[in-house]
């Protein structure tokens, strides 16, 4: 019974896992030294932690990706554009205040977390109150949002850069690891304790399986929409908030530009029901990280930089041909027989 | 004899992970006969039914149809060969029109002509006397008239076997009957047809002969006048059956001083009860009697706030309360067992364990989840006291057998330590064991201080149950039956008449 509980539970991250250690086999194979980190004025790079810096901000918007698809049924197609938003806001604030403090920067940061709230709540109402499908609702904001941004920027690409913001897209003095990394961590770890602290995960399955069912046993499918909705607004504050800092200035035209279709697909390669219904954040998380590690590996194979969203794209489709419940059942057949044939020829 | 055989099936095999649904089965059918296929929840019915029609694919074993050997790899292929279903769970597209629905996946036409496709339904759903429109909606039409629908597709494909699973659980006795009519007419033009229910009378009273399922075994196969009923349910629970002799109905609730537990005055709702009088005292089984469609259900979720309250007034133990939606009826104790199990209580992906605790951890809040270890302790409580049959209570609810998933609601709901329960249908399409243990349950609730609402499509089930019964018809109550008197023809007679004797 044991053996059966942990392969239940286990069994949606063999996906992801299975598709990174391939990656990372692939890796090994074009040089051994994959895995070797040097230390460049007090941090640790290497492709390793380059993998992990550039993968912050995926990470983030994914984890409010799979909650959002886990209660809506549907994805948020805008979260990028809302970044480029609440990170203007962000910029702004900074500008305006003119002080490089951390004050200044908290400030500026809630500034844009409350600017992502009130996109999650708008996108939010019209998913939950207006039963407005999710990709038709934040269509909305995915085709003006950008022009919104620039309209707060004032100008195309304002500096932002300070010392600060320096550190804080790079490196602390001090501190070995590169600070977004650091960053992706802990919020990935405030995610886990919300999770654990909260019903998050039994509301959010409920109504994106069985909505009716959910209102009946005292959930109201409304608010919890909405809420994850409003969380799609913090995490995507959160990855502007990175993406800004790392570049020093904002980009109101290419900021996280289409990290919407990335944010999906980490979704669907952590093994997770685009439809909604059961979600699982690990899986998400590995599979953000794992699309990074497939733009990075069709760089290291000197995959010509125009060339690889076509070679990605084959990867994606020879990956989810793969995990189509066809062809695992296909497999899952195959080595039954492979099994009981001997087993025939003894008899 | 050979030929007369439409349908053979011998030494089937279906395994699912952790569970062997069939082991050995075989199963003939003649032509032109009623052939019910019977046994408990988990005996393998359903799954040797979804292995002849191609939605499973057998293990091991042979299918031949007129004696020749048949392998389904889809429904399609299954319909193809003349194998009409309809299944106990209503499989039909609700946000299609009834004839988009009768016509659907059939034929291979590249050009539809809906005129032509509305007329023939029109003259399919008149033929059959089924009262709907080919263009109306198939959500906007009752589960009943939906059920009668999916009858009249699988009958229009000119199938030679045709299998119905379950079809009568959600039909009253006029429709009953009328599908009856339309066997009898189907089998005396050479329709094998393959009947599954949990009436035992409609199986007398239809089948020529009768094959038994256990824990997915073949037990037999007999014709249905030399087996007694006594028998046929001893074969299918293998043990004789006295349990049902000892369900005894409670003496009536009298002490008319005490405070009821819940009192309702005129209440309304957006599904379109007339105002309505209610109340219930402290361990009293009552049941609301009436055909479908009466507002039985309609009436139950006025008072749980399962539809919108569009009036009245509500007092529990005495105290008046706002229900204005289900958490806060479920805070005042009350607790509601949905009739559409699929659609309105299974979390069908979820597991058994989520789905037991999911009413109690809601009324805990959001903030204050129940740790692992306490949820697996209430789930474990809860599948040894009721005898559900699952591998762990971390399997998905949806793998578990139809009286097992209704078992778990249940759970989900004593959990919560209601004062009052209100049970809709809880014992539709669930062998007749299960049902037994559903109605002592509710008696020995009732013992214990618990108020129950009961409501069930087989009169004689409430009367077994309920010292008071609330006759409905057309949406508002026509009059009230009390004492253990009661028998059936007075149920009908105030139905039917609609007043009192």
């Amino acid at each position: 019974m044991a053996t059966l509980r942990t392969k239940h539970t286990a069994s949606h991250l063999i996906l992801p896992l299975s598709v990174l250690g391939l990656l990372i086999v692939i890796n090994l194979i074009k040089g051994a030294d994959y895995f070797s980190i040097s230390v460049i004025n007090g941090a640790l790079y290497g492709n390793i932690p380059n993998i992990l810096f550039g993968a912050s901000e995926l990470v983030i918007i994914s984890i409010g990706m799979t909650l959002v698809t886990a209660s809506s049924g549907g994805q948020d197609i805008s979260v990028g554009v809302a970044a480029t938003i609440a990170s203007a806001v962000f910029g702004q604030v900074l500008i305006a205040s003119n002080q490089d403090t951390v004050m200044t920067i908290v400030l500026a940061l809630l500034a844009s977390c409350g600017t992502g709230l009130l996109i999650g709540a708008f996108n939010g109402s019209l998913v939950a109150v207006f039963k407005v499908q999710p990709m038709v609702a934040t269509l909305i904001l995915f085709t003006g949002g950008r022009s919104i941004a620039f309209l707060i920027d004032g100008k195309l690409s304002p500096v932002v850069g300070t010392k600060l913001t320096g550190q804080i897209g790079g490196v602390i003095p001090g501190v070995p690891i590169q600070t977004p990394i650091i960053l992706t961590f802990v919020f990935i770890g405030l995610i886990a304790l919300v999770l654990k602290l909260t019903n998050l995960k039994l509301y959010a399955e409920s109504v994106g399986i069985n909505e009716k069912a959910a209102r009946l046993n005292g959930i109201n499918p409304v608010s919890v929409k909405f809420l994850t909705f409003l969380i799609m607004g913090i995490c995507t504050s959160v990855a502007g908030f990175i993406a800004i800092t790392k570049a020093g200035r904002h980009d109101s035209v290419n900021l996280l530009k289409f990290i919407e279709l990335d944010a999906i697909l980490a979704v669907a390669i952590g093994s997770n029901v685009l439809s909604g219904g059961k979600f699982s954040i690990t899986g998400s998380v590995i599979g953000a990280y794992t699309i990074e590690v497939l733009n990075r590996t069709l760089l290291r194979l000197e995959v010509n930089t125009e060339a690889i969203k076509a070679f990605k794209a084959v990867f994606i489709i020879v990956l989810m041909a793969v995990s189509s419940p066809v062809v695992r059942e296909f497999a899952r057949k195959t080595v039954e027989r492979i099994r009981t044939k001997p087993a025939k020829q003894e008899v | 004899m050979e030929s007369q055989n439409v349908l053979e099936m011998s030494g089937i095999d279906k395994s699912f992970p952790g569970v062997k649904a069939l082991n050995d089965v075989r199963f003939t059918l003649r032509k032109g006969e009623v052939h019910s296929l019977m046994g408990e929840n988990g005996a393998g019915k359903s799954t040797l039914i979804k292995v002849m029609t191609g939605v499973y694919q057998k293990d091991a074993g042979q299918i031949t149809i007129n004696g020749e050997p048949m392998e389904f790899r889809s429904p399609q292929d299954a319909q193809n060969f003349g194998i009409g279903t309809v299944y106990q769970e209503i499989s039909l597209c609700h946000n299609l029109t009834v004839a988009e629905n009768t016509f659907i996946g059939r034929g291979n036409y590249r050009f539809v002509n809906w005129n032509e496709i509305n007329a023939r339904t029109k003259e399919l759903l008149d033929s059959l006397g089924i009262p709907a429109r080919p263009t109306q909606q198939l959500s906007s039409c009752s589960l009943a008239v939906q059920q009668m629908i999916a009858i009249a597709r699988a009958i229009d494909m000119d199938c030679k076997i045709l299998v119905l699973d379950e079809p009568t659980s959600s039909l009253d006795e006029d429709e009953v009957q009328k599908l009856f009519g339309l066997m009898r007419e189907l089998k005396s033009r050479g329709v094998g047809i393959i009947f599954v229910t949990h009436f035992l009378d409609q199986v007398y009273e239809i089948s020529d002969r009768i094959t038994v399922l256990r824990n997915g075994q073949f037990i037999g196969e007999y014709e249905a006048e030399t087996l007694p009923q006594l028998d046929l349910v001893s074969k299918m629970m293998g043990k004789a059956l006295d349990a049902v002799a000892d369900v005894h109905t409670q003496e009536p609730v009298l002490e008319d001083d005490s405070v009821p537990v819940l009192e309702a005055t005129a209440l309304s709702s957006a599904a379109g009860v007339q105002p309505f009088d209610f109340r219930i005292r402290k361990g009293e089984v009552n049941g609301f009697a009436g055909l479908l469609g009466s507002g039985r259900s309609e009436s139950v979720r006025a008072i749980f706030a399962a539809d919108k309250v569009t009036g009245g007034e509500v007092r529990v133990h005495g105290k008046r309360v706002k229900l204005t939606k289900p958490l806060r009826a479920m805070k005042h104790g009350i607790g509601y067992l949905p009739e559409d199990r699929k659609g309105d209580g299974l979390i069908a992906e979820l597991s058994v364990r989520e789905n037991i605790i999911l009413a109690l951890q809601v009324m805990k809040g959001f903030f204050r989840p129940l740790s692992r270890r306490q949820a697996e302790a209430f789930a474990d409580e809860f599948i040894a006291a009721l005898k559900i049959k699952t591998p762990t209570s971390s399997t998905p609810i949806e793998s578990l057998s139809g009286g097992n998933q209704q078992k778990v609601i249940l759970a989900r709901w004593l959990l919560t330590r209601p004062d009052y329960l209100i049970l809709d249908e809880p014992t539709r399409g669930i062998d007749v064991g299960t049902k037994v243990e559903i109605q002592k349950l509710v008696l020995r609730l009732a013992s214990e201080g618990v108020s129950v609402t009961f409501i069930s499509s087989e009169i004689e089930e409430m009367l077994r149950t309920c010292s008071r019964l609330i006759v409905m018809k057309d949406r508002a109550i026509v009059g009230e039956l009390s004492g253990s008197s009661i028998t059936e023809s007075d149920v009908m007679h105030m139905i039917a008449g609609g007043g009192r004797e």
